[in-house]
């Protein structure tokens, strides 16, 4: 069965090949949604919650599903839970579903779930999957997250604004605002700020890595 | 052969089974979630209302008291809603749905109040494409810009004064955006003449029976 330590699945999911900076999937909503912290922080919950309980479910059936129709009835797990978490979303978050609006029904194209239930869970048990779900989840919720406050704080100048939407009226007091009478930064706001600012932050990690094996030689 | 036929057979049998089980949990969560749904639905819908007439101007149950209109110039090709707001018998004013069919990235969908009197209780954007930190001033939260047109009528300005100041008008423009108000100016004025002009009609009309969208 697996060999993995779940110390392994963790450091993979959220470092060594985390998906956004390494497997560089589900660049659509990475880049799309990320142009505030809070926006980034709800699609990556969303999209962590679907790879749990995909990985969950393919790795349950793994035995009784027949090779041949493994990718339809996967396509089908994840086209499921999505729905259901889109319905979720819009009766008890709906302030954030409409400010995500079309990205939560695209979470069904992020190539990250479908391939963590081929390549992972499909061959993997349950609890190592549940894990690498969760591993994968956070490690596209990070980069989401970070890169939203980067543009955030040079596009807008705020940090969490709109945090009620995800936390109740009450986290008003979240949204930090910086710079008094900020213009703005357009560039930031814009699909070219998401490119530019994902470049920054795998260039980041690369510098990491590169500096964590010198030290070791 | 047999042994061929028996696999494919198992295998539709099974995506049939995986069909089922999906569909069932999509079913059961929107059984679940579908009234609070079509509650949250109305309450943006009536807080959009509301921010255009106060609730205690009207008494009737104006989400359902709603007709779909038609016209080139305030609609395009789209059918619109137009929610009444009454006081007993008497007609207070009219929600209208107005589309800017020309905005700078797209059309702009509007919500317009205007009093049976003629007179403006509010306009609200309800979604645009305009460019992020120019255009979107016409979002009411990040600037005032829209509250300008309350309490404005085809009585109270001249229809040359019904333009942005660029134009001779008494509008704002934004800094780096002429487009954008021009076009919202344009809509709320053309949507003002069209109630002008058929007022009783969207009064008298009977509300439309169906569901709300």
């Amino acid at each position: 069965m697996s060999y993995i330590s779940y110390r392994q699945l963790i450091a993979d999911g959220m470092w060594h090949n985390n998906v956004a900076f390494v497997q560089i999937l589900g660049l659509c909503p990475l880049l799309a949604v990320s142009s505030t912290a809070i926006n980034g922080l709800g699609l990556g919950i969303a999209t962590t919650l679907v790879l749990i309980a995909s990985n969950l479910t393919v790795s349950v059936i793994r035995n009784w599903v027949r090779p041949e129709i493994r990718i339809p009835v996967f396509v089908m797990i994840i086209a499921s839970f999505v729905t259901a978490i889109e319905l979720s979303m819009s009766a008890w978050f709906y302030d954030l579903y409409r400010v995500l609006g079309i990205f939560i029904p695209l979470i069904v194209t992020n190539c990250a779930i479908l391939g963590r239930a081929e390549a992972f869970a499909s061959r993997n048990d349950i609890p190592h999957s549940l894990v690498d779900g969760a591993a994968m989840g956070i490690g596209f919720t990070v980069p989401l997250v970070l890169l939203g406050a980067m543009r955030e704080i040079t596009g807008f100048g705020t940090l969490f604004a709109q945090a009620d939407l995800m936390f109740g009226p009450s986290a008003h007091w979240l949204t930090l605002n910086l710079f008094d009478d900020y213009g703005g930064f357009l560039l930031s706001i814009l699909p070219p700020g998401a490119f530019i600012g994902l470049g920054l932050l795998i260039a980041l990690k690369n510098v990491i890595d590169h500096k964590r094996a010198e030290n070791r030689r | 052969m047999k042994a061929m036929m028996r696999n494919i057979a198992i295998g539709g049998v099974l995506l049939a089974l995986f069909a089922m089980v999906g569909t069932g949990l999509v079913s059961a969560t929107y059984l679940l979630t579908k009234d609070q749904i079509a509650e949250n639905e109305k309450q943006r819908l009536l807080g959009s209302i509301n921010a255009l007439l106060p609730a205690s101007a009207y008494d009737n149950a104006i989400e359902q008291d709603l007709i779909f209109i038609r016209d080139p110039i305030i609609s395009g090709k789209e059918e619109i809603p137009v929610y009444r707001a009454r006081n007993g018998e008497e007609d207070v004013a009219a929600i209208i749905g107005a589309i800017a069919p020309d905005g700078y990235a797209g059309p702009i969908k509007l919500l317009i109040g205007i009093r049976v009197s003629g007179e403006i209780t509010g306009v609200r954007v309800i979604s645009h494409h305009e460019t992020p930190g120019l255009g979107d001033a016409i979002e009411i939260d990040r600037s005032d810009w829209l509250l300008s047109f309350i309490g404005k009528s085809l009585s109270s300005l001249t229809e040359a004064e019904w333009a942005v100041k660029k134009d001779g008008g008494v509008f704002d423009q934004f800094t780096g955006a002429t487009i954008t108000p021009r076009i919202v100016v344009k809509s709320v004025h053309n949507t003002l003449l069209y109630f002008q002009k058929n007022r009783k009609r969207l009064f008298e009309s009977p509300a439309y029976q169906g569901e709300a969208t």
